[in-house]
Formats: C-alpha cells, sequence, structure tokens
C-alpha cells in the first residue's frame, strides 16, 4: 500500500539512530542475549539464576529495572516474574537492581511510528517489530511512554518461568526423580510424596543449569498473582517514612550542595561575586560551573542561603525572551513548510468549497513538570570508580554521563537507582544528575548531595512545549463532514534527543500525538503538524503530545457536535467504529447516566482520546456556582487489554485525570525578560484537595494488546472539562490554563 | 549559632545551629530524621508537616529555635512493625503513588482526626489543603481519612 512508500518519503524522527543501529550490528547481535548483570556484583552465598531472580539464603530477590515513580511498577514487574516462578510477592524482596542494557526497553520506539495504535496490519506490525532491533541496540533502560508493562508483559514472566524451570531441574537431579514428577508452590519444590524443599536451598545447584531461552508461559486462566489486585510492595515503606528517596540518602561524611544556574536558559554566566557567601558559614566551598555555579555547604538550607546570597550577571537568553514574542515563532511557523501530514482522508479542501465553514484557534502554555521531590542526586568520586544515587528513568545514560564527566570506565560507575518522589518525565532527563556529578568530581573521596530548591527546580525545568492549533471544520446531516486541524508545536522528541546525542531528522509524531491517529471516520479529515524551532529546552511531560492535542481535538469534536446539534456522545459514537473504542464510551455514558436531566447551571462534557494504544472516554460533571466553577465528578473508562492489578490502574486512571485538571485549570509557566516567571507552589498553583473530585473509573479488557496505563488517564481531562464548562455555561475556552477566562470555586 | 534542646520523637536531643536554621533542616540534616520532606520551603506545599506538641506545623517555615514543644514526625507516629491506626488505613486503602508527600498527609490526617473524629468531607477540605500530592491521590486520601475515622476506637 501507500503506507510502504511513504516510509522511504518521510524519514521518521526516531529513525536515523534506529536504522544505523540494525544495519550496524545485525539481526544475529539482536537476537544474543546481553549478559546477567547481576553475575559481576554477586556476593559469597547469591546466584542470580536470570537478570530478573537473585536468590541467597536469606531469600529471593526480584529485579523490577524500571524508575518507580508512582506507577506501581515494581510491583507489577515483580508480580509478573512471581507467577510464573511460583512464589508469593510477601516473600520476596523488590529492587530495580543495577543500570544494564540487558534491562533495555524494547517497545519504547514503537510509539514515535506514524502508525496508529489500532493498524494492526502487516505492515504496521512489521515496523514495530523492526524498531525493537534498535531499541535493543541502543541499550537504554528507560521508563517512560507507558511502554513497561507491555514490553516487560513476556520477557519478565519468560524470566520467572526459566528460573522455576532450573530450580525444577536442579531438585529433580538432587532427589533423584523425574522433574516432570515435581511441583512448585510458595517457593518450594513439592516432590510426589509433599515433602517440600525450598528455592533457597538448591539455587547454588540450580545456577549449574543453563536456563531456556523460551520456557513455556502458563494460560492466563491459571495466573494466581496477575489479574488481582495486589497490595504494592513499596507501601509500608511510603506510610512509614522509611522509603528512600534520593533525597534522603545519607552516607558517611556527606557534603550537602546546591546549584544556581542562569535562569535565562542556556545563557552563560558573565560573572559572579560570591565574596558575601564565601563568608557564610558552613560553607565549604562555591565552585563556578558551565552556565552557573555550586555552593557546597556542611547542611542543605546554608547551601540554599549561600547561593541567594551570590550576585550575578547572566548572559542572554538564546531564544525570544517573553511569551508574547514566542507564541510569535509558533504562529509563524504555520507559514513555513509542514512537518507532518499524517492523516488527509477524503479532499478536505473540496468539501469546504461548497460549505459553510467554521474555525477556531486553540492555545496551551508551557507546562513544569513539578514533582514534588526536588532534583536532587548523590555522587561520590572515589579514585576510579564513581557512583550515583539518584531517582532516574534512564540509568544506563547516567552511566554514559558520567563517565564523559569524570573519565572512568563506565563498568566502574554504579548507578543506584532509589524511588522517585515523581517523574511525569522528567526524571530521564540528565541535567540534574550531571550537575551532581561535576560537583563530587571538585571533591573526590567525598560523596555530595546535590539538592536545587524549588526554586531552581521549578525555573530550570525541560517544560511540556507550548502549542497552538487552528481548525476549520463543517457539518453536513447532524454530523461533522470535514475537520481540519493544523498544530504547530517544538519537537520533544528532537530536543531531549539532542540532549541525548541521538541524531534526529525528520518529522516529529509527538506533535501530533493523539491527533492524527483517533478512530474517527470523518469522511473529509486533515490533521497537519509544523515545526517551529525549540525555544525553552522541552521534553516529555506525562502524555506528551497527547496532553495538548487531546484538549485540542476534542475540543474541536465537541464545537462540531454542537454545530451539528447532534449530542456530543452520540456523534462520538456515530463516527467510532473500532469496538474498544466505543465499549469504553459506551461504558463512561452508563456510569455517568449520560442525557439524564441535570440541575441547572450543571453541565456535562466528554472526551475520548486514545493514547499509548489506550482508548480513554471521560465524562466531567461541573456546576456553575456564584463562587465558581465547581468539578463535581469524574467518570472514566479505559481500555488496556489485560488488566494485571486492577487497582493500580484505577490509582493511574485517578492520577491522570488530576495531573491534567491541574493544568487544566492552573498550569501555566510563562517567560518574562528570557527568565520563567513561576518559581514555586504560590505561582504554580496545582490542583488540590478542595479541588480533587470523587472519580469513577471502569476497566475494560477488549483490547487485543496489554497496555500501559501511567499516562492515558490524562488527555482526557482538559477538553472533558472544557467541554462541560461549555455545556453548563455557553463559554467556550480554547485557552489553557481555564482560570484565565473563568473563575473556579 | 546556638545550643538547642529538642523533643523530638520522644526523644531530647541537643543541636548547635543558627537560630534561623527552619526545623525541617535540622530534623533532616542535622539530625537524619527523614521522614519529613522538603517541597517548597515556604509552606506551600505540606510534604514537611510533623507535629509540635500535637498541632500541625510545616516544618519548613518555623525556624527551630522558635518550637515551643515536643516535635512529631512520622516515624514517631508509628513504625512498620508497630502502625497508627492512620498508617494502617493508609496502606488498607493502598493511598501512596510516588509515596512523597505521604508523611505530610498522613501528619496532617492523624491531626485533623485527633481534633475531629468524624471529619465531615468539608472537614477533610479545610484540613488537608495544605498538602499537595503531584499523583493526584485524593480520592483515596479522602478515603482512608474516612475509614481511620470508622474504626476511630482504635484510636488512642
Amino acid at each position: 500500500m501507500g503506507r510502504l512508500k511513504t516510509i522511504t518519503r518521510r524519514t521518521l524522527l526516531i529513525g536515523s539512530a534506529a536504522v544505523a543501529g540494525g544495519v550496524v550490528f545485525g539481526y544475529w547481535r539482536y537476537k544474543t542475549p546481553y549478559e546477567n548483570p547481576l553475575l559481576a556484583e554477586l556476593t559469597k552465598d547469591q546466584v542470580a539464576l536470570t537478570p530478573y531472580v537473585r536468590i541467597d539464603q536469606a531469600g529471593i530477590t526480584i529485579i523490577a529495572p524500571r524508575a518507580e515513580m508512582g506507577q506501581g511498577i515494581h510491583t507489577t514487574l515483580a508480580a509478573l516474574v512471581a507467577e510464573e516462578l511460583e512464589v508469593s510477592l510477601d516473600d520476596v524482596k523488590v529492587e530495580h537492581g543495577p543500570a544494564s542494557k540487558a534491562y533495555y526497553n524494547g517497545v519504547m520506539l514503537e510509539e514515535g511510528l506514524p502508525w496508529s495504535a489500532l493498524d494492526s496490519s502487516k505492515t504496521a506490525e512489521n515496523v514495530r517489530a523492526l524498531t525493537h532491533v534498535p531499541a535493543k541496540m541502543l541499550g537504554m533502560q528507560i521508563t517512560g511512554g507507558s511502554s513497561s508493562t507491555p514490553d516487560a508483559f513476556i520477557k519478565m514472566r519468560k524470566a520467572g518461568a526459566a528460573a522455576r524451570i532450573v530450580l525444577l531441574q536442579a531438585a529433580a537431579k538432587k532427589l533423584k526423580l523425574e522433574a516432570a514428577s515435581l511441583s512448585t508452590a510458595n517457593g518450594y519444590i513439592v516432590a510426589p510424596d509433599g515433602s517440600r524443599l525450598a528455592y533457597t536451598d538448591i539455587a547454588a545447584m540450580a545456577a549449574e543449569i543453563e536456563p531456556p531461552r523460551d520456557p513455556a508461559l502458563k494460560p492466563q486462566a491459571e495466573w494466581k498473582i496477575l489479574g488481582h489486585s495486589l497490595p504494592r510492595v513499596d507501601m509500608l515503606a511510603k506510610c512509614t517514612g522509611t522509603a528512600e528517596f534520593a533525597i534522603d540518602m545519607q552516607l558517611p561524611g556527606m557534603l550537602h550542595a546546591t546549584v544556581k544556574m542562569n535562569p535565562k536558559l542556556g545563557g552563560e554566566m558573565l560573572s559572579y561575586d560570591a565574596s558575601r557567601a564565601e563568608t557564610m558559614p558552613g560553607v565549604e566551598k562555591i565552585v563556578p560551573l558551565a552556565g552557573g555555579v555550586a555552593v557546597i555547604a556542611s547542611n542543605t538550607w546554608l547551601a540554599f542561603k549561600a547561593a541567594d546570597a551570590i550576585e550575578f550577571d547572566w548572559g542572554d537568553a538564546p531564544y525570544p525572551e517573553t511569551s508574547a514574542k514566542q507564541f510569535r515563532v509558533l504562529e509563524d511557523a504555520f507559514q513555513g513548510s509542514e512537518d507532518s501530514q499524517f492523516r488527509d482522508d477524503g479532499d478536505v479542501d473540496k468539501a469546504f468549497a461548497d460549505a459553510t465553514i467554521f474555525e477556531g484557534e486553540y492555545r496551551v502554555p508551557y507546562l513544569a513538570h513539578a514533582t514534588m521531590e526536588p532534583l536532587c542526586a548523590v555522587a561520590l568520586l572515589d579514585e576510579d570508580r564513581l557512583d550515583i544515587w539518584a531517582g532516574n528513568q534512564n540509568p544506563t545514560q547516567a552511566v554514559k554521563e558520567g563517565a564523559k564527566i569524570t573519565a572512568i570506565d563506565a563498568e566502574n560507575i554504579h548507578v543506584h537507582t532509589t524511588l522517585m518522589g515523581g517523574g511525569f518525565g522528567r526524571r530521564s532527563e540528565m541535567d540534574f544528575i550531571k550537575l551532581a556529578v561535576m560537583v563530587a568530581k571538585t571533591s573526590p573521596g567525598i560523596p555530595v548531595k546535590t539538592t536545587w530548591s524549588r526554586e531552581e527546580d521549578m525555573r530550570h525545568d525541560t517544560y511540556r512545549p507550548p502549542a497552538i492549533a487552528r481548525f476549520k471544520a463543517a457539518v453536513a446531516d447532524g454530523t461533522a463532514m470535514a475537520l481540519d486541524l493544523r498544530i504547530s508545536s517544538p519537537s520533544v522528541t528532537s530536543s531531549a534527543m539532542g540532549r541525548l546525542g541521538i541524531p534526529a531528522a525528520g518529522p516529529d509524531v509527538a506533535i501530533v500525538q493523539a491527533a492524527w491517529d483517533q478512530p474517527y471516520a470523518i469522511p473529509n479529515y486533515r490533521v497537519t503538524g509544523f515545526r517551529p524551532p525549540e525555544m525553552l529546552p522541552i521534553s516529555f511531560w506525562r502524555a506528551v503530545g497527547a496532553s495538548q492535542n487531546g484538549f485540542f481535538h476534542e475540543s474541536a469534536i465537541d464545537e462540531l457536535a454542537h454545530a451539528a446539534g447532534t449530542d456530543p456522545m452520540e456523534m462520538r459514537l456515530s463516527l467510532i467504529s473500532d469496538d474498544s473504542s466505543r465499549k469504553v464510551l459506551e461504558a463512561v455514558a452508563r456510569m455517568s447516566n449520560w442525557g439524564a436531566e441535570l440541575a441547572p447551571g450543571v453541565g456535562r462534557g466528554v472526551a475520548f482520546v486514545m493514547s499509548f494504544g489506550v482508548p480513554v472516554a471521560e465524562v466531567i460533571e461541573v456546576a456553575d456556582t456564584p463562587l465558581g466553577i465547581k468539578i463535581l465528578k469524574v467518570f472514566a473508562a479505559v481500555d488496556v487489554g489485560t488488566a494485571l492489578d486492577p487497582r493500580n490502574i484505577e490509582a493511574q486512571v485517578q492520577s491522570g485525570i488530576n495531573f491534567g485538571l491541574a493544568a487544566a485549570i492552573n498550569g501555566e509557566i510563562t517567560v518574562a525578560d528570557g527568565a520563567v516567571e513561576q518559581s514555586n507552589f504560590h505561582n504554580y498553583a496545582v490542583i488540590r484537595m478542595q479541588q480533587a473530585p470523587a472519580i469513577e473509573v471502569k476497566i475494560l479488557e477488549n483490547g487485543d494488546k496489554i497496555r500501559g496505563i501511567g499516562e492515558p488517564g490524562t488527555p482526557p481531562a482538559a477538553p472533558a472539562l472544557a467541554n462541560a464548562i461549555f455545556a453548563a455555561t455557553g463559554n467556550r475556552i480554547r485557552e489553557l490554563p481555564l482560570q484565565k477566562h473563568i473563575k473556579f470555586e | 549559632m546556638s545550643t538547642m534542646q529538642l523533643v523530638v520523637n520522644g526523644k531530647s536531643r541537643e543541636v548547635d545551629v543558627p537560630d534561623d536554621m527552619p526545623l525541617l533542616w535540622v530534623l533532616r540534616d542535622e539530625l537524619g530524621i527523614m521522614g519529613p520532606k522538603y517541597g517548597c520551603g515556604i509552606a506551600m506545599c505540606g510534604s514537611c508537616t510533623v507535629h509540635i506538641n500535637g498541632a500541625p506545623v510545616r516544618s519548613c517555615s518555623i525556624p527551630a529555635s522558635a518550637v515551643w514543644g515536643e516535635v512529631t514526625t512520622i516515624e514517631g507516629l508509628g513504625t512498620p512493625a508497630a502502625l497508627h491506626a492512620v498508617q494502617k488505613a493508609w496502606i488498607d486503602n493502598q493511598v501512596a503513588q510516588c509515596g512523597y508527600c505521604q508523611p505530610g498527609q498522613i501528619m496532617s490526617a492523624t491531626a485533623l482526626l485527633a481534633a475531629n473524629p468524624n471529619p465531615s468531607d468539608a472537614d477533610i477540605d479545610t484540613a488537608m489543603s495544605g498538602n499537595l500530592c503531584r499523583c493526584g491521590a485524593y480520592p483515596r486520601i479522602r478515603q482512608a481519612i474516612k475509614s481511620a475515622a470508622s474504626e476511630l476506637p482504635e484510636l488512642e
């Protein structure tokens, strides 16, 4: 089909690095497994049966090598291994484990392809499979893109199954019985006579046996752990103050540092005067860095205070210095050539020629990640060894960055990935780790914790980019006849890949993510991406392009429904034929009793967004009160294909919705004089208890593939809220944050 | 600098710190009590909430020299082996996600329930709105407070 031709025409943004990986290394190398990284770190009496299972006399440890930033991934990944290994989660320890290519994310590059998640054609599946080769060669142990569960679903169950098989074989040898006569339960081998042998007692023997590469997996009907709501493995620690985040690291002799970098991001430091700071008690050292300074002190508060006492002469920002000027750059990009046009159904121009057209422009601002734990990392450079403790989403990259700064060999760099006080994409960036290593390099032999103040964190983020969307539309016969959506937004992918040193050329799917690939059968339907230059550094923010495009697309669909005089839920159902997408809409309509009469001043909005392969429908009910808009209730239905841990999925959907609502109501980062104006939670407000609605979640499993749910709950929240406000007040708000245009209670 | 006595989690501690050093940093960097968290430094997020004589206080914004009573942190409320009823409710309701704000949330909730054993939704809004949760775990925080309240005979 035309599709194949279009791949050659459009070099994918992720493509250049990807293709190089495949060509250089070849398929044979792809099929060769990476070495088990646990083997190099075993202490006496420990064995590692696979990269995910370590056993010693004290018990069994499962390695869950993805960033635990709140999404519950350590529990879900451990459950995958435990299910096949036949151990109870209560009886195992779960650790993140070392940084290693063996823990590469194999499916993450799929999201960057211009094939809709619903496209299961042979071409689409072949290209998806092709991305697995460069994903392995890049060997990036990255957490993001709601990809951890789909990536691990088979490989970590196989790791559990393989470990169980070698344990069985070892037991058979020891007991002089046929392996087939033995069974396993709760960490024990069970012999035909009922006698039991603990895994821990035969692990050493089992480690001598080569584990099978492709063990059979249990059928889903036999799952005992997966598919059930599990107590999170990190819950007890997190409710008792004993969970250890990077900011909680305590090492003997540790010093405390902070950084103060040019708030005109990427600008130079022309000069600084630290004469006052240097004399402050407790200040050990003030160290100039590229673009700022670090203060090393005996405690964090002193470091903050001393940093505030330094006077700086900052160089200019390498971008237009106000928000207004930056938005003009986005406007100008519409005049330039297109970045992508992955959807062009029917003939939009012809359809518009004979129709009454209506149009509108939507805007969203920059957003900060604002994780609750400000950025922080600890580093210790000791002769020819570097240790880094950091909550981070990309530990293999942290090794590379550490090597570049210190010239220490990668095998002598140890990244200890701690729990994360929120991530949302921010901790896939390396800036805070690099700065911590640079600081530690100035104090060899002494561990140094580098903590950013909230102000530094807020004003030196890699932000969610701003975007403008312009739509034209026409209706006929009570439904959408034509929709032309044009989106201008800087490329997150090239900004982030650029910082990782990975070449990126070609169109960026993220610019039009969740706009071009939605399952609506509008007869004349075109989505075009435009790419203004990067200004502030930008990066992955929960749901990435879908976080803004869901708002643009679903607001436009709502405008179409109202113009057509059709109920917005009905119109969506009439235009969507994909079965699992229809079912989330039908479910949310049932849950919310859509169509029921509402009290005066109460309105409801619906939005549907498929992102990361997960169709999500949300209905939000608001009241227009004398004090402002009040969110009364949120209903959400999601389809993850296979639900491994329903209670955790519910938590993630609620979390994603509150994250989306916070941004929709209040979220705005603005630029003046080249610097970000917001600095803390007083001027970057996020949702609080009194605004947070009750959220009812329904989980469906009609999709054909297992999907991750960390992000897909977020995109429909803003449009469902804006559509509800329109229903309640008649006020169609086309710019976020909404509080610029309407008051909230 | 001055030497001061603090009673933290029932133990008397002596510290030698500047008069204006916030309690939060004395707890964390001087005493190694890491449960109270740094989130904003300006009493806007509640991650640092501790009790002083049972009242919830943002420890980032009170100098240690101004502490007027006994300090209780999440570590002094209950331990993994001996949970406080509110911590148990938090676990039963699987509240925490990233968990960073939860020590502060639990300290605020405990103070609320001590003063008001049967809080309404509006009471919960008022008492808890000083505690931010970027994971948006608010529905379960509310649920856990209600379930702790219903088990109140277990609260001392």
